[in-house]
C-alpha cells in the first residue's frame, strides 16, 4: 500500500476542505456578509467594489473599517492606518496556524499566498479541524476551504447586493450575537494546549478592562497583553508541575 | 469621467484595504515559518492569538453595534452564561450550546419587545 491510498489524496483532501462550506461557521460568516452587504448599499458603494473588496481584502473587520472611511471621505493615508491597525492580529494568527500546516516541504511562496484567506472565522475552522487531517494533506484542505470560502461570498455579496432589505431586529440580533458564541464553543473545543483556555480567559478579562480607558487598544491590549499574562501562567504552573512530578 | 476617476476607487481599495492587510499576513507566514512545534515562542504566538480573538468575542458580547446596542448587557451575559452551561452539560457539542445561548437571547429579545 502507498501513502496515495493511506492518507488520500490531494485532490480528495482540497474537495473535503471545500466541503466545509457547509459547515455552521461557513453559514453564520454568509449571514454576516448579507449584514455587510446591506451595510454597503446604505453606504453606496457600488457593488462592483464591494465584489472586489469581498475577494481582494476578505476581513469582514476590515472591510468595515474601509467603507466607514470611504464614506467620511478619509483620505487615502487615513484609511490605510485604520485598516492596518485593525489588522494587525492577522499576524500572530497566521504564525499560530504556519506550523499546524506546513511540511518540510512546502515552498515559502504557497504560504504567503494561501495567508490571504486567514481571517478570523477560517482560522477559528481550521484550528478546529485541521487536527483531523493528515500533515501532508493540510495544505490542499485548507485552500479547499479557503478558497470556496472566498469565492462563495464574492457570488453572495454579488447576488445579495439588489436583494438586501431590513432584517427584522430580532433576526438581526440573533444573527450577530452567532458570532461570538460560535467563536467560544469552537476555541474552547479545538483546544489541545492547556495555554489555549488561559489565553481565552485572559483575553476575555483584558479585552474590557482596557476598552474602559481606550477603546481603539481593546483587541490588541487582550492580545498582546492578556496572551502574554496567559503564556507566563501556564508555563509557570506546567514547570511547576514538571518539578512535583 | 477620466480613465484615473474610473479606477481611483480601485487603487483606494487595493492600497488602504488590500496591502493594509495581508501585510499582517505575510509577516505572519514568515515568522510563522521560524517556529518549531513545541517551542516555548510557538506557545506564547499561540496565547497571543488567541487572546486576540477573544478580546474580539468580548467586544462583540459586551460592546455590540446595532440592534444589540440598545439591548441589556444583562441579557447578553446572561445568554452566554446560559449557553456555556448548555454547552458543558452536553457533551461540549457546539450546536448545543450555541443554540441555547441564540434561544435565550431571543427569548430576551422578544420578551423586551424587539
Amino acid at each position: 500500500m502507498n501513502d496515495g491510498q493511506t492518507i488520500g489524496s490531494t485532490r480528495a483532501w482540497f474537495l473535503a476542505g471545500m466541503r466545509g462550506i457547509f459547515s455552521l461557521p461557513a453559514a453564520i460568516l454568509m449571514l454576516s456578509f448579507v449584514g455587510f452587504c446591506a451595510y454597503t448599499v446604505q453606504a453606496g458603494i457600488p457593488v462592483a467594489e464591494v465584489v472586489f473588496m469581498t475577494g481582494i481584502v476578505w476581513a469582514l473587520p476590515a472591510k468595515v473599517i474601509l467603507v466607514s472611511s470611504i464614506v467620511s471621505n478619509a483620505n487615502l493615508a487615513t484609511a490605510f492606518i485604520a485598516v492596518t491597525l485593525s489588522s494587525i492580529r492577522l499576524m500572530p494568527m497566521v504564525a499560530a496556524l504556519v506550523p499546524e500546516i506546513r511540511t518540510a516541504k512546502t515552498p515559502t511562496w504557497l504560504l504567503l499566498a494561501l495567508s490571504h484567506f486567514v481571517a478570523i472565522t477560517a482560522w477559528v475552522f481550521a484550528m478546529d479541524r485541521l487536527q483531523t487531517v493528515p500533515r501532508e494533506r493540510r495544505i490542499a484542505f485548507f485552500a479547499g476551504f479557503g478558497i470556496t470560502l472566498v469565492a462563495t461570498n464574492m457570488v453572495l455579496v454579488g447576488v445579495m447586493y439588489h436583494f438586501v432589505a431590513e432584517f427584522p431586529p430580532l433576526v438581526a440580533g440573533c444573527l450577530f450575537f452567532l458570532t461570538p458564541v460560535y467563536f467560544l464553543t469552537s476555541i474552547w473545543n479545538s483546544a489541545r494546549h492547556p495555554v489555549v483556555y488561559a489565553a481565552l480567559a485572559a483575553g476575555l478579562v483584558t479585552g474590557p478592562v482596557v476598552y474602559w480607558f481606550a477603546p481603539e487598544f481593546d483587541i490588541l491590549a487582550a492580545g498582546l497583553g492578556g496572551g502574554t499574562l496567559a503564556w507566563l501562567a501556564e508555563r509557570n504552573w506546567r514547570q511547576r508541575k514538571g518539578r512535583h512530578a | 469621467m477620466t480613465a484615473f476617476e474610473a479606477w481611483w476607487p480601485y487603487l483606494f481599495i487595493v492600497i488602504a484595504g488590500w496591502l493594509a492587510t495581508d501585510l499582517w499576513r505575510w509577516l505572519g507566514v514568515l515568522a510563522g515559518n521560524r517556529l518549531k512545534e513545541g517551542s516555548e515562542l510557538l506557545n506564547w504566538v499561540r496565547a497571543v492569538a488567541t487572546a486576540l480573538v477573544a478580546g474580539v468575542i468580548a467586544r462583540l458580547v459586551l460592546f455590540p453595534t446595532g440592534v444589540l446596542e440598545q439591548s441589556p448587557l444583562w441579557l447578553r451575559i446572561g445568554a452566554v452564561v446560559v449557553g456555556g452551561l448548555a454547552f458543558f452539560l452536553g457533551r461540549q457539542k457546539p450546536v448545543i450550546g450555541i443554540a441555547t445561548a441564540v434561544a435565550v437571547l431571543a427569548a430576551g429579545l422578544y420578551a423586551l419587545g424587539f
